[in-house]
């Protein structure tokens, strides 16, 4: 720390933009306004960090999920108090939910104002509190270094979430000695990253005497960048892997002991193994009730080793067995070393056999329409077949979120966007903006549906216009396609408010063109192939395709909400047959 | 999820900042824990404060609590205390008390070793701490009487012997200063 910056005299505000320097912070997603606009004047004059200016507060939080989950930093949004701060609620509940680090910094009314209503005002961080990891309420411009230093390290370490910091305007106005902290005073905050040895070689005598082992693998390996440590394990002890909605890509799904997703839409070798398992050992995932179903039934004869940093994700749903609170690189890390003996790991050949006949029997597909026209699915495993793995894609919430999960070629870790936990639709635009501003040398593919784009769309604009040339592919069913499976399953039919009529209005390449991009359409089979390759070729603006696709398809298989594992359906009234042998 | 509720107290050791007893009552009210007592109040040192929470719960919601808890940034530190813990409430109660019935009530007051703290023609005002038992024995004698007012304080709880919460705290869990980059 040099002299200068102790004795520096700042206003809060120089020394917040002061701050995001330090703590590298290259790009701010935000939109200004009254409360944080003293902030937005030294930002001008920042060439360490860039600010982009979105055009809703919603889009800032996405696009910080999507620039945080490419990168692996901490990403940054800013907005000014009252709307602009509940604009970022949902995507601060969608970091909570999904684990991503990010750091919302809100202006707030001054200090005199807060608590008599005033213009613009809004309890922020009561708001959020139950959504937040933490937060802060900043009233002297003295405590904002500390505070940003401290939301930067509270946000990236142990399990990774939002963090907000509000600051008044009178406190980013007044003047201060800038000092960056030395230290942080987090005496509550010792996140556990190294396992409990003890523990671990109960874990690894359990996986020896196992016959019937899975590996069920969620996003904390992702977030944890275990995967090579993942492929070590499964490839020592030829353990099955199972990779849950938020892991995908972690380990290739072209590797032969992925058996693909678990959960209400996971293939049938995924949900078979788990209901069949004698031990899941479960590595950064929480046995959500996507993934388990009906929670009684949920893998009944398996024991469990559950492996997280977050200790009160262990036992939550299902008991462990072995609990194990730890960042999931040193527990498969240490796991690796006490199976490297020949005579330490699992008899299970029997079992992969059997597992290996399941996915064989049951691998995840889908019919074409018999009248021709464009399947959803189709366009998304060529826009994957295409591009290839090695390109970043986004997806909205809903069916086109599930097929862009079986059918896009994950084999490479941290390439896949999605909203898992909370579910957002309109994720996928401005997090695919996000992304691409952190990894601006690959391609960076949104799969969204009409539903979710007419959310959040608006950002395209700030894509053109910050040269930021994402690719979204719209697959438009014109309607809300997985509201409507379930009509169509659970609901006789009656389609009550589902359809959008999505097929000229909008017209997605028209609005594409209005925002400064390129609209593209395909509506055959015949151009789909033609209208990848013409948006893959073009890097200079961002593009969009409009797909206009049958509305029938559905997403299988499927386990139906609050109904058992056992009684996943490959097709509408189609069980698979498990060949009920004993293992 | 087997298990039958029982009675916990745990003594919560927390930073002594703004929000943090919204933060702890947020985080029951959502997660649906039922607390039958809640009490905050300072400690020895002034940079903390210390919450008392009695709740009756299976022990597997007890370890949700304890966790769930912990993940606030602001808590130092949560102890179960054990059964043989000091356990005290304070009662204020207004009880009626005419000519002939005051001298009853001044020995029932004298037995539980409580206080009359004001008096009237009309009432008497009790003043009494103890053991939840102890209260509800004394407030079950004042009850033919007539309680015309009442108001009781959470509990609060300290573990016997030599040791205190923050003593543990500073030996066990070393307070660790995280360093900036």
């Amino acid at each position: 720390m040099s002299e200068n910056d102790r004795a520096d005299e700042l206003t809060g505000a120089q020394s917040l933009v002061r701050s995001l320097e330090r703590m590298g912070a290259d790009v701010v997603f935000g939109i200004p306004g009254g409360a944080i606009l003293p902030a937005y004047d030294p930002l001008f004059d920042s060439d360490k960090v860039r600010h982009i200016l979105v055009r809703h507060e919603q889009g800032a939080g996405h696009a910080a999920e999507g620039y945080a989950m490419a990168t692996g930093k901490v990403g940054v949004c800013m907005a000014t108090s009252g709307p602009g701060a509940t604009n970022l609620v949902t995507p601060i509940a969608d970091a909570h939910m999904d684990s991503v680090p990010i750091v919302a910094i809100t202006g707030q009314v001054g200090s005199a104002a807060i608590g008599t209503d005033a213009f613009q005002e809004a309890d922020i961080r009561g708001i959020t509190m139950p959504i937040t990891k933490h937060s802060y309420l900043i009233t002297k411009p003295a405590d904002i270094a500390l505070a940003i230093a401290s939301a930067f390290h509270i946000a990236g370490t142990g399990r990774p979430g939002p963090v907000l910091v509000d600051i008044t305007k009178d406190a980013l106005q007044a003047k201060t000695r800038f000092e960056w902290p030395r230290q942080l005073d987090l005496p509550g905050y010792r996140p556990v990253s190294r396992p409990h040895g003890k523990q671990v070689r109960e874990a690894g005598r359990l996986i020896a005497e196992s016959r019937r082992p899975v590996l069920y693998v969620g996003g904390g390996v992702v977030k944890a960048r275990a995967w090579s440590e993942l492929k070590e394990l499964a490839e020592l002890t030829g353990i099955p892997v199972i990779t849950t909605l938020m892991a995908r890509g972690v380990f290739p799904d072209s590797h032969p002991q992925n058996l693909g997703m678990p959960g209400m839409h996971g293939t049938v070798a995924a949900v078979g193994a788990l209901q069949r398992s004698d031990l899941l050992i479960a590595l950064g995932t929480r046995f959500d009730d996507r993934v388990t179903g009906q929670l009684s039934t949920f893998a009944p004869l398996a024991k469990v080793i559950h492996a997280d940093i977050d200790p009160a994700e262990i036992s939550k749903n299902r008991v462990a067995d072995v609990p194990i609170v730890g960042d999931c690189k040193e527990v498969i890390s240490e796991l690796i070393s006490l199976l490297r003996p020949a005579e330490r790991r699992p008899k299970i050949d029997e079992w992969a056999r059997y597992l290996q006949d399941l996915k064989r029997r049951y691998p995840t597909g889908y019919d074409e329409p018999e009248d021709g026209s464009l399947s959803p699915q189709y366009v998304i495993k060529r826009i994957g077949e295409i591009t290839g793995p090695d390109a970043y894609y986004a997806a909205g919430v809903g069916q086109h979120q599930m097929w862009a999960s079986h059918y896009l070629p994950w084999e490479l870790p941290g390439r896949w966007l999605n909203s898992g936990g909370l579910g957002t639709m309109g994720y996928c635009v401005p997090a695919a903006m996000g992304a691409k501003v952190g990894q601006p040398d690959k391609i960076v593919w949104g799969i969204d549906g009409d539903g979710c784009f007419q959310m959040t769309n608006q950002e395209l604009a700030t894509c053109a216009l910050e040269g930021i040339p994402i690719k979204i592919a719209v697959i438009n069913n014109q309607s809300l396609g997985m509201v409507r499976q379930w009509q169509t399953l659970f609901y006789q039919g009656r389609y009550s408010n589902t359809d959008l009529n999505t097929h000229r209005i909008p017209d997605f390449s028209k609005l594409a063109e209005a925002m400064g991009c390129v609209g593209l359409r395909a509506e055959e089979p015949a151009d789909v192939d033609a209208v990848i390759e013409k948006a893959n070729s073009i890097n200079d603006v961002p593009v969009v395709v409009d797909f206009l696709v049958h509305k029938d398809a559905m997403v299988w298989p499927m386990v139906a909400a609050g109904t058992s594992n056992d009684d996943i359906k490959v097709a509408r009234d189609m069980a698979p047959v498990w060949d009920q042998e004993e293992l | 999820m087997a298990g039958t509720p029982n009675t916990h107290i745990l003594s919560v050791l927390v930073q002594n900042k703004p929000g943090v007893l919204a933060r702890i009552s947020s985080l029951i009210a959502r997660r649906g824990f039922n607390i039958e007592s809640l009490a905050v109040g300072p400690t020895e040192s002034p940079e903390m404060s210390r919450i008392t929470l009695q709740v009756n719960v299976e022990d597997i919601f007890l370890e949700q609590i304890i966790k769930q808890l912990n993940k606030l940034i602001e808590v130092l530190k949560i102890v179960e205390l054990e059964e043989s813990a000091i356990r005290r409430e304070l009662v204020l109660v207004k009880v009626k008390a005419t000519a002939e019935t005051r001298g009853q009530l001044i020995e029932i007051i004298g037995l539980f070793g409580a206080k009359a703290v004001d008096l009237t023609a009309e009432v008497i005002t009790v003043e009494a701490t103890g053991s939840p038992a102890k209260l509800a024995a004394l407030l079950q004698l004042f009850e033919p009487y007539g309680i015309r007012e009442l108001v009781q304080s959470g509990l609060v709880a300290l573990g016997r012997g030599n040791r205190s919460l923050t003593d543990r705290n500073q030996r066990s869990e070393r307070l660790k200063a995280v360093r900036t980059g």
